[in-house]
């Protein structure tokens, strides 16, 4: 299927054949402008917005501050909505926020078997893997296959938790912290922190690493 | 409904695609527009989220696993358009408006309603009655098959899990869905063995679990 054969250096440089699903979507925006259902200048800041205030960068500093403040992360773990609230730099996430913690015992992974439900308002976008046929079907019954495909493998032992978001509830991981990272201040932890480390299909980064 | 969208536990799509941290949010210009369309369409129209994720799952199972994300984004949003009578199907081919505006029930979409787009929605409401299940409780899921929107996934209906967490009272989006109205429910994270779901030879480190609403859910006996 086509999002799975996607390749990223084709429909970028702005070449004059327009592909065919730009040309059926103009035509649409064209339709709603015309009557005036929609300012097109509206549609572009919400693209804007999407591109640059939210993302994982927003995630990150909350695992960061989590790892750094035991205090905040106890918070975070009884009701993360509130919890991420307190941090007035980061813009405003919606209600309903779960973070689950992983530790050495227990593993936690979120997927949306249904359709595409993702705590956007800190992580963003989901990528386009998330969103896909072969992650929404396997994961919750063959994780750790899933997890090879991203490179993870966790010992035998440990539990494997997957958290289907069938509800307005959102779930966001909280990923262990690196071995080596004792004394890095926030800023610096925020860099170990990977969008996919939130999501479980992931581990945070070892210090160091590329 | 029974649909290709509930896919939970399907085999033979193969392996997940991994994609790059430094991936553009966006593939390509268009699936940006699709997206910000569709969030001002659904709050200039006042289109519940359930109402969107049902106008999907009802295209037709080939076009729903053969089209990307922002395909079936496009092709639900069109159609949603075309069945509320805000646009016509012959404008879509003539690729410009032929007929007056039909009035939205919110307004036209501004960039003064941006920040009702960039804040999530809130869908817990106040409770009529206690919930019916504990923390701990075993529970059976019921065996449903409605025609219509659902977010109880068919791998996990019929079996027992443990109530983990009273989530609070929440829209019922079965309802929501259909134009029915909020009939707002108890919502429980329900907590499964694999091998409850899956079978004996499930891998035994494995637990899976669902945001059920109290009406999917019968005590466990």
């Amino acid at each position: 299927m086509t999002t799975q054969d996607h390749h990223h250096d084709h429909d970028h440089s702005g070449g004059s054949e327009l592909s065919e699903m730009q040309l059926r979507v103009r035509a649409l925006e064209t339709i709603l402008t015309e009557k005036g259902y929609v300012e097109p200048a509206a549609l572009d800041a919400i693209v804007e917005a999407c591109e640059t205030r939210i993302g994982p960068h927003n995630g990150a500093r909350v695992v960061a501050k989590a790892w750094a403040d035991p205090a905040f992360k106890k918070a975070l773990l009884e009701d993360a909505s509130k919890a991420v609230a307190t941090l007035g730099h980061l813009p405003r996430v919606g209600e309903h926020l779960v973070a689950v913690e992983n530790t050495p015992q227990t593993h936690n992974i979120v997927v949306c078997t249904l359709c595409s439900c993702y705590p956007w308002d800190l992580l963003g976008l989901p990528p386009v893997w998330y969103k896909s046929t072969p992650y929404r079907s396997r994961t919750v019954k063959d994780p750790r296959g899933v997890l090879r495909d991203f490179g993870v493998t966790l010992p035998d032992s440990t539990e494997i938790r997957v958290w289907d978001s069938t509800a307005e509830t959102r779930f966001v991981v909280l990923p262990m912290r690196p071995a080596g990272s004792a004394g890095l201040s926030e800023d610096e932890l925020a860099k170990l922190v990977t969008r996919d480390s939130m999501i479980g299909t992931g581990l945070a980064r070892a210090p160091g690493a590329a | 409904m029974d649909g290709v969208h509930d896919m939970g536990g399907m085999d033979g799509f193969g392996p997940v695609q991994p994609e790059s941290e430094r991936d553009p949010v966006f593939h390509a210009p268009w699936e940006a527009r699709v997206l910000a369309m569709t969030r001002a369409m659904g709050v200039a129209n006042g289109w519940t989220i359930d109402m969107q994720r049902f106008a999907r799952e009802e295209l037709p199972p080939h076009v729903y696993l053969g089209s990307t994300y922002y395909q079936k984004w496009f092709l639900a949003l069109r159609q949603m358009l075309i069945d509320h009578g805000r646009i016509g199907a012959d404008e879509v081919a003539a690729g410009h408006a032929l007929h007056p505006a039909a009035p939205l029930p919110r307004g036209a979409f501004t960039a003064a309603n941006m920040e009702r787009i960039m804040r999530r929605g809130t869908f817990d409401r106040p409770a009529s009655a206690p919930a019916r299940f504990k923390v701990g409780e075993r529970v059976r899921t019921k065996n449903i098959h409605p025609a219509t929107h659902t977010r109880l996934p068919r791998y996990a209906r019929g079996h027992v899990g443990v109530i983990e967490r009273i989530q609070g009272c929440h829209v019922f989006p079965d309802t929501a869905a259909t134009g029915e109205g909020e009939h707002p429910q108890w919502l429980y994270t329900v907590v499964f063995d694999a091998r409850e779901l899956w079978g004996a030879d499930a891998d035994a480190t494995l637990k899976v679990s669902i945001e059920a609403f109290e009406s999917y859910l019968d005590p466990a006996v």
